[in-house]
């Protein structure tokens, strides 16, 4: 018990005091989370539009497979990338694997699914609600597109930062195509791992405690952001 | 009212038939329509006549399965942008009054000055200069179904589509309605409007079109048709009676 709360205090002390580690390990995680995160949107925002306003055959199994894309498993991704990146693989040349790219590579490809599908499902929503009217005032689809972008800027907002919470609380994908290489691509949850089975408790501890306010900042910036733009619903 | 383009009126709805999907039963089943310029229109009709489609298909929102829609006027081919529609439940965007109503005038790509002279005036038409400068989704319903109104007005429309306008108001919101809808039409803007309310039927309308399971049983002058409507069906629907 001493030794736990011994480790609590030092963990604290890492994080008031700003520890090297610590913020290196804090910030390559930010910087791989957030630059996925901003593939996923360019990528997951189109696409759910897309599924929402176009009937095409095969729209509704492309719909079943991203719902169901939300649930990948992240080492499944993982073990994927590598194969992807490993030498003797198609992309091997690229000499991507065990570094920060890959690591983006690998969260991209896991939070894609999720800000299609979230973005989608808001999408539709507003075409249900806007489409006549827009239509009517005579918007092309691009023009209408966009206006419903605006006015779901609160709803598409969350959907990207269940995005970002997912990519930055992600452990075995970033293992398998990063490698946990110290000062390369160590990052918060596959540091926590391993300093966990090392014994190292404070540092494991401190990033735990920063993550979690993290995710908490996270979602509490999800709730606000709602507040701000959607002050009344009507 | 500023100079008009050329007319695309006469409406002409020819043997319109719809069906949502192919084993469907057709909703609108063998519709033809003449629609004029100059007069206020009003679609009566049970629930599920097809008021509210044939509204939609006039309007161009829906492509009909079969049949044809034509604007015979010599404006015809650029008709769709001298039309606008209100809808039962108003649909405004999330920003002020005056931000819906400019929106609306930017996709006619009316210019910046010209926008605001049209949207000054369709405002003050619709009483709703106070109101200018709020968030247009904080209104109640019934200030935001005028608002709508006024972004049509200020489309200044050759044609202007009402679907059931004051469905979902309070005597008085409905009253307000109405009477911006006269203002439009003593502008020059057809009216065609459906409504399940006889006395705004009879306070507006110069004519009737009576819809019955998707098709016209009679198009008549109003004060003929309230006095003596010619197809038992409409005689039924005036009296009350449940018509199956």
């Amino acid at each position: 018990m001493a030794e736990l709360s011994e480790a609590f205090a030092t963990a604290l002390r890492l994080l008031v005091t700003l520890d090297r580690d610590l913020v290196e390990i804090a910030l390559l995680s930010l910087r791989v989370s957030l630059l996925a995160v901003l593939l996923a949107a360019g990528v997951g925002l189109p696409l759910g539009a897309a599924l929402a306003s176009t009937r095409f055959p095969g729209r509704n199994a492309l719909t079943t497979v991203l719902n169901a894309l939300m649930g990948l498993p992240p080492v499944v991704v993982g073990l994927a990338i590598y194969l992807l990146l490993s030498r003797s693989g198609p992309l091997g040349e690229l000499n991507l694997l065990f570094t920060p790219t890959a690591m983006v590579v690998a969260q991209f490809v896991l939070i894609t699914p999720i800000v299609a599908a979230l973005s989608r499902d808001t999408f539709e929503s507003l075409w249900d609600e806007y489409g006549d009217q827009l239509r009517s005032l005579g918007a092309s689809r691009p023009r209408a597109l966009t206006t419903l972008v605006f006015e779901g800027r609160a709803a598409l907002s969350v959907a990207i930062l269940a995005g970002l919470g997912r990519a930055i609380a992600e452990v075995g994908a970033v293992q398998i195509v990063g490698g946990n290489i110290a000062h390369s691509t160590r990052v918060m949850t596959t540091a926590i791992a391993l300093e966990t089975s090392r014994g190292d408790l404070p540092l494991a501890l401190g990033l735990g405690i920063l993550l979690v306010a993290l995710s908490i900042f996270l979602n509490g910036a999800a709730y606000g952001m709602r507040q701000w733009l959607e002050p009344t619903h009507d | 009212m500023t100079e008009r383009s050329a007319t695309i009126l006469p409406l002409e709805l020819e043997n319109v038939r719809w069906q949502v999907s192919a084993q469907a039963p057709f909703r609108l089943d063998g519709l033809s329509l003449q629609l004029a310029l100059g007069s206020r229109t009003v679609l009566l009709g049970p629930n599920g006549a097809g008021k509210t489609l044939t509204l939609r298909v006039a309007h161009g929102l829906l492509e009909p399965t079969e049949g044809t829609v034509r604007w015979k006027g010599p404006g015809g081919p650029a008709a769709a942008l001298q039309q606008a529609m209100v809808f039962q439940r108003p649909v405004l965007l999330r920003r002020s009054v005056t931000a819906n109503l400019s929106y609306a005038l930017a996709l006619r790509g009316i210019s910046a000055e010209a926008r605001q002279t049209r949207l000054a005036h369709a405002l003050e038409g619709a009483g709703l200069t106070h109101l200018a400068a709020r968030s247009a989704r904080t209104l109640s319903v019934g200030q935001q179904q005028r608002v709508a109104l006024a972004r049509a007005w200020a489309l200044e429309p050759q044609v202007l589509f009402l679907d059931e306008p004051t469905a979902s108001l309070d005597p008085g919101a409905a009253q307000a309605v109405e009477s911006t809808i006269q203002s439009i039409a003593s502008g020059g803007t057809k009216i065609v409007m459906t409504t399940h309310d006889l006395g705004q039927a009879r306070r507006l309308a110069d004519d009737i079109v009576f819809l019955q399971a998707g098709r016209v049983t009679e198009h008549t002058p109003a004060a003929e048709f309230f006095e003596s409507p010619r197809s038992a069906e409409a005689r039924a629907f005036l009296k009350g009676d449940l018509f199956w």
